[in-house]
């Protein structure tokens, strides 16, 4: 296995101080494999406090590979995941989301014979417990349908009320850093819009730090301040939101489609 | 009738023990998608370890309460099987996860073999009897010859068996780490992504199993008053087609499915063959397998969202 970019520049086991410079995620060259075949060619990727970053791309280019990459699972074959200035590449799943890090994942991965309350309190087990009713008040405010299917098995549940699950649930673990998964994904327009309504809002209000995957990159370049092109397993572009909007190769393969 | 109650009784006691190794069997089938070959050999090693420390109790320390006695032997098997079986995960099945599905199977059956012959080599290929104990009876009805009795040992049996269910259910489903462990049954992915150390909750599940199935061998040993290398293999299997019957993945499936298998070996050994009574219980496998793979309270396969 090759050990090149693992090892080497670890800068003697010492953390880096986070400072404004230093952003909260940052994904070093990172390339990732299914077997034999490179699903992330070299990937980079900056996410600083406070901001909103999305990464469009079409069906296959390794969005959601990123995404699991973060975590771990798969692994990166080479290259480095910081947050705040650690290297996270080869940390156990399960410690990464212990740094606050939560992701609504690809497919939403509601647990299906598990109640929705169950799943709201499988989300809250990293913040252990400590704002439990807070949040789910919050967590209800914002998708009032979760209430009323509170004792509702995940997996009865429909398409788009599983991706509020699924929201939800990341949601109940306090995250500094919030990685969505394509959240319009099967839900009716008023509703995606309703959570990009959310996400801008808490994103606001409490400052807090998302990364959205999106297909739907009109709305997703439109909310964020900053977003890259992944293609292929490459990041093409990148730059801000807006600017990225006006680009006409992004209006090209992206927004000129007309279903979006 | 007489005889049908008696053997109602004799059923359900029986069928008590085979459903509290069966859990373990369907939890580790349900988690890791194994079957746990060593299952029935870690039952049998509790045998021992209850045997082994109730004869140090009573005569040894001497201790004369046979209760008291009975009581300390549970926690001790409790404990050292768990051990053994939280040992086995992580020598003989941790090491090939994520290896081909047959893989910790084999190794299992390995496992299996090993155990049974540990104890044979190290404890003797005979039978180790212990005297008699809780030999009281409750005579229910008395017709003419033949009594329905009701012996305090099945009484105990039952109530334990009961009271540990209610317990277990109670973890499972009312606490965190039951939450944790279901979580993992049904998206290991996941439940890491939401914090959960799932090799923690693989061993866990392997500790309550073992806890479950040392229960079944206090009470075996008592029931039965020996124990012998050999007895891991065949009640084994009989509490896997347990849970099979009652729906692999199943809880409460485990527990019925060990309920009826007590039933039907025992009205089998009563009124037809003594001597086909394990033939009975494969037989049940095998058509449950081939009729309903699922089992009667198991989920059906096609389960994708």
């Amino acid at each position: 296995m090759s050990d090149t970019l693992t090892t080497a520049p670890r800068s003697a086991g010492a953390p880096l101080a986070p400072t404004d410079a230093t952003p909260m995620l940052a994904v070093r060259g990172v390339k990732t494999f299914y077997g034999n075949i490179m699903a992330l060619k070299g990937v980079d990727v900056d996410v600083h406090r406070g901001e909103i970053v999305t990464l469009i791309g079409s069906n296959g280019a390794g969005k959601s590979t990123l995404m699991m990459t973060i975590f771990g699972q798969p692994r990166a074959r080479e290259g480095q995941i910081l947050y705040e200035g650690r290297d996270i590449t080869q940390m156990p799943t399960h410690e990464i989301a212990h740094l606050k890090i939560a992701q609504s994942p690809e497919g939403r991965r509601i647990f299906p014979r598990m109640t929705v309350f169950e799943n709201l309190q499988m989300g809250a087990s990293v913040d252990g417990f400590a704002h439990f009713e807070q949040d789910l008040e919050k967590v209800f405010v914002l998708f009032p349908r979760l209430k009323e299917r509170i004792n509702q098995r995940g997996g009865t549940l429909s398409g788009g009320e599983q991706q509020m699950l699924a929201i939800g649930r990341a949601l109940m673990s306090r995250p500094r850093l919030l990685m969505l998964d394509e959240p319009s994904l099967g839900l009716a327009p008023l509703i995606v819009k309703q959570i990009f309504d959310a996400i801008r809002e808490l994103n606001r209000a409490e400052g807090l730090t998302v990364f959205l995957v999106e297909q739907n990159a009109f709305h997703a370049l439109k909310l964020a301040h900053r977003g890259y092109v992944l293609v292929n397993g490459l990041v093409t572009l990148s730059g801000e939101g807006r600017e990225l909007l006006e680009r006409p190769e992004v209006r090209a393969a992206y927004l000129e489609g007309g279903k979006h | 009738m007489e005889v049908f109650i008696q053997q109602l009784i004799n059923g359900l006691t029986l069928g008590s023990i085979y459903g509290l190794i069966a859990i373990g069997y369907t939890m580790v089938f349900g988690i890791i998608g194994m079957v746990n070959f060593a299952h029935g050999d870690v039952f049998m090693v509790s045998t021992f370890v209850a045997l082994i420390c109730f004869l140090l109790l009573t005569t040894v320390l001497g201790i004369t309460s046979i209760f008291l006695a009975l009581a300390i032997v549970l926690v001790v098997a409790m404990f050292f099987t768990s051990l053994t079986n939280w040992a086995i995960e992580r020598v003989a099945y941790r090491p090939l996860r994520g290896s081909f599905r047959l893989a910790p199977m084999i190794s299992a059956i390995g496992m299996s073999i090993f155990l049974a012959n540990f104890v044979q080599v190290s404890q003797g290929p005979r039978n180790k009897p212990v005297p008699p104990m809780v030999t009281d009876v409750i005579v229910l009805m008395d017709s003419g010859g033949y009594q329905v009795t009701l012996a305090w040992k099945q009484v105990i049996i039952m109530v334990v068996t009961a009271a540990l269910l209610m317990g277990f259910w109670y973890l499972v489903q009312k606490t965190s780490l039951g939450r944790a462990q279901r979580a993992c049954e049904q998206d290991r992915k996941m439940a890491a992504l939401l914090g959960i150390n799932v090799d923690h909750t693989i061993s866990l599940t392997f500790v309550i199993g073992a806890a479950l199935a040392a229960v079944a061998g206090v009470m075996y040993m008592m029931y039965y008053g020996v124990a012998h290398f050999a007895d891991g293999f065949v009640p084994g299997v009989k509490a896997f087609t347990a849970a099979v019957l009652g729906g692999i993945g199943s809880l409460p499936g485990a527990v019925l499915g060990g309920l009826l298998i007590g039933l039907i070996e025992t009205f089998w050994s009563a009124y037809f063959s003594i001597e086909y009574k394990d033939v009975a219980a494969f037989s049940i496998l095998a058509i449950t397998l081939i009729f309903m793979p699922q089992g009667l309270l198991g989920r059906p396969e096609v389960e994708k969202v």
